[in-house]
């Protein structure tokens, strides 16, 4: 089943008239969407549900907590427009706690994919394993940086480059600006190791404890707050892990609400999230005393 | 309304009623825990909906065509779990474990717990899952009907009526929401906190078929139970007029008693009461 609440214009057209009996509109009335997915879960239903940016989410957070994990349905809750893909029309729309939020909570596992490539293979997963999820997407038109998904294991943290002086881990769809960081750090002869991490919860550690074994920092890159998100859950193992000589850095938002209006590529210039701004953040870690 | 039960029907479950409302005695007692008027103001419904009105089979808690009830009011589990043990779903002991450390029986419905379908005790999430079941009924040409037993005060709650748009839209005539219209909700009268009224208006002005019964007449519980779908392509609502605490006096129309527990002497008396009228 797919349930959106009444969202997806030019989007799920394709999906309701393919599958009429599989799709419902709920209506703008996100805890009821989220409570007739627990009911039709329960009825042996594989039940997404689907809005934009904080409103599959926020809006029904109890009804996500205590009807969807605490009853381990499956419920997959889609949210399309993480990070500030949203843009100009406003804070309202941005998704930027919602991994450090969704994270606290028992019994869901969390996918931000990079690319169009994970994404399809985040919601085949999601599709696949019984329970909940939570699918964090863009918007639409991210670039393609996977050339294919045959060999990709979105479960893991994916090795995309190799390199030793640092390494650049980032989730949620800013991996081509964290590759094009790194091509500008290589300039500067700095070789960074970088890794898509498409699952977030539960986030597989080995990846992450060896590249703080074998580079010289980690710097976690995400469009969302700095507060318990990638940035969080890196460090959480890092600190329980044997790794001990590395310096760490969380690059993401700290500002609070954006007082700028602008398109995700302004917004992002501004906030330090594009290529030169990430560049110049991951020097800083390694130089500064 | 159909025709008056016979007087061993009644009589059995009169004796059914009490039988709910010794054990949440007991175990309110025992557990030193809230909610006895919220318990005995559903008793004779639950007596009604477990004894004549569910298709289910405590063999077979999980049987895919059973009915499907949903104690939204989730925090008066005590006679939820009084009944379903009378009717063999779980040994009757566990009762006497109730809200006590290790204990199967938590202090709001659990569904880990035999003929409990779904885990409820925040306000205002059940009558949604109970429309999602009903739908899934619906799109897999399912004959099973779900009931959902809501509490006045959970009527506050906006999802609930975010659930009660959505269930005529999708004809939902399989679902049966029963309102325990009590009037007393946590810290006043409904009156006083949010008037609901006209309250029967309300749900049917969103589309809903209406019956307004005294809920504790085991007569009309029975009929107006018997009679759903009241309108093809309607959901059905049943809002039963109780009174929170019924059955014992001191403790009837009482907001004490959707927070104490019996006392000394409290107890004794009340016992005394429930099995006179037994």
């Amino acid at each position: 089943m797919l349930i959106v609440g009444d969202l997806g214009f030019g989007v799920v057209e394709p999906f309701r008239t393919a599958f009429p009996k599989q799709f419902l509109n709920a209506g703008v009335a996100e805890q009821n969407m989220t409570g007739l997915a627990v009911g039709m879960a329960l009825s042996g239903k594989i039940v997404f549900t689907y809005s934009i940016a904080n409103f599959p989410i926020l809006r029904c957070l109890e009804q996500i907590r205590n009807d969807i994990c605490y009853h381990n349905a499956n419920v997959k809750v889609v949210s399309v427009g993480g990070g500030m893909a949203y843009g100009a029309v406003g804070v309202t729309h941005h998704a930027t706690e919602d991994l450090a939020i969704m994270r606290a909570l028992p019994s869901i596992k969390i996918i931000a994919p990079n690319d169009p490539v994970e994404t399809r293979l985040a919601t085949r997963t999601a599709a696949l394993n019984a329970g909940p999820y939570y699918l964090r997407l863009g918007r639409s038109g991210e670039p393609t940086i996977h050339k294919t998904d045959s060999l990709l294991d979105i479960d893991k943290p994916i090795l995309m480059r190799e390199g030793r002086d640092l390494t650049l881990m980032t989730t949620g769809g800013l991996l081509y600006n964290v590759l094009q960081a790194a091509d500008i750090l290589a300039q500067k002869g700095l070789k960074s190791r970088v890794l898509s991490i498409p699952t977030i919860k539960p986030l597989d550690a080995t990846a992450v404890i060896a590249a703080a074994m074998e580079t010289k920092a980690i710097i976690t890159v995400e469009e969302h707050t700095i507060y318990g998100g990638l940035g969080g859950a890196v460090a959480e193992i890092l600190l329980e892990s044997q790794a001990r000589a590395f310096r760490f850095k969380r690059i993401g938002l700290d500002q609070g609400f954006s007082s700028v209006v602008g398109d995700q590529t302004y917004l992002r210039s501004i906030y330090g999230l594009d290529a030169t701004g990430i560049a110049a953040a991951a020097e800083r870690v390694l130089y500064d005393k | 309304m159909k025709n008056n039960h016979s007087k061993t029907d009644l009589a059995k479950l009169r004796l059914l009623a009490y039988r709910i409302r010794y054990h949440v005695l007991m175990m309110t007692k025992r557990a030193k825990s809230s909610h006895i008027g919220s318990n005995f103001s559903i008793t004779e419904i639950l007596a009604v909906l477990y004894d004549q009105i569910l298709h289910i089979d405590p063999a077979q808690p999980e049987w895919a065509d059973r009915d499907r009830f949903i104690l939204s009011k989730g925090h008066a589990c005590a006679a939820l779990y009084a009944i379903l043990a009378e009717k063999g779903f779980f040994p009757v002991e566990w009762l006497d474990t109730f809200c006590l450390n290790g204990s199967p029986l938590a202090g709001h419905a659990t569904h880990t717990v035999p003929g409990i379908e779904v885990s409820t005790g925040a306000l205002g999430h059940g009558l949604s899952i109970a429309a999602g079941m009903a739908l899934a009924a619906k799109r897999d040409g399912r004959s099973y009907r779900v009931f959902c037993l809501l509490s006045d005060g959970e009527c506050n709650e906006g999802s609930t009526w975010e659930a009660a748009l959505f269930a005529p839209q999708h004809k939902l005539d399989n679902l049966t929401a029963i309102v325990d219209y009590n009037k007393i909700q946590s810290l006043g009268t409904t009156r006083e906190v949010i008037d609901l009224d006209p309250f029967g208006k309300k749900w049917t002005d969103f589309r809903w078929a209406v019956q307004e019964i005294d809920g504790h007449d085991m007569n009309q519980i029975f009929s107006v139970l018997s009679e759903v779908p009241f309108e093809v392509g309607l959901p059905n609502c049943i809002i039963a007029h109780t009174v929170k605490g019924k059955g014992v006096s001191f403790m009837e129309n009482n907001l004490l008693w959707h927070y104490r527990y019996p006392h000394e002497g409290e107890f004794e008396l009340a016992l005394a009461e429930l099995e006179k009228k037994a």
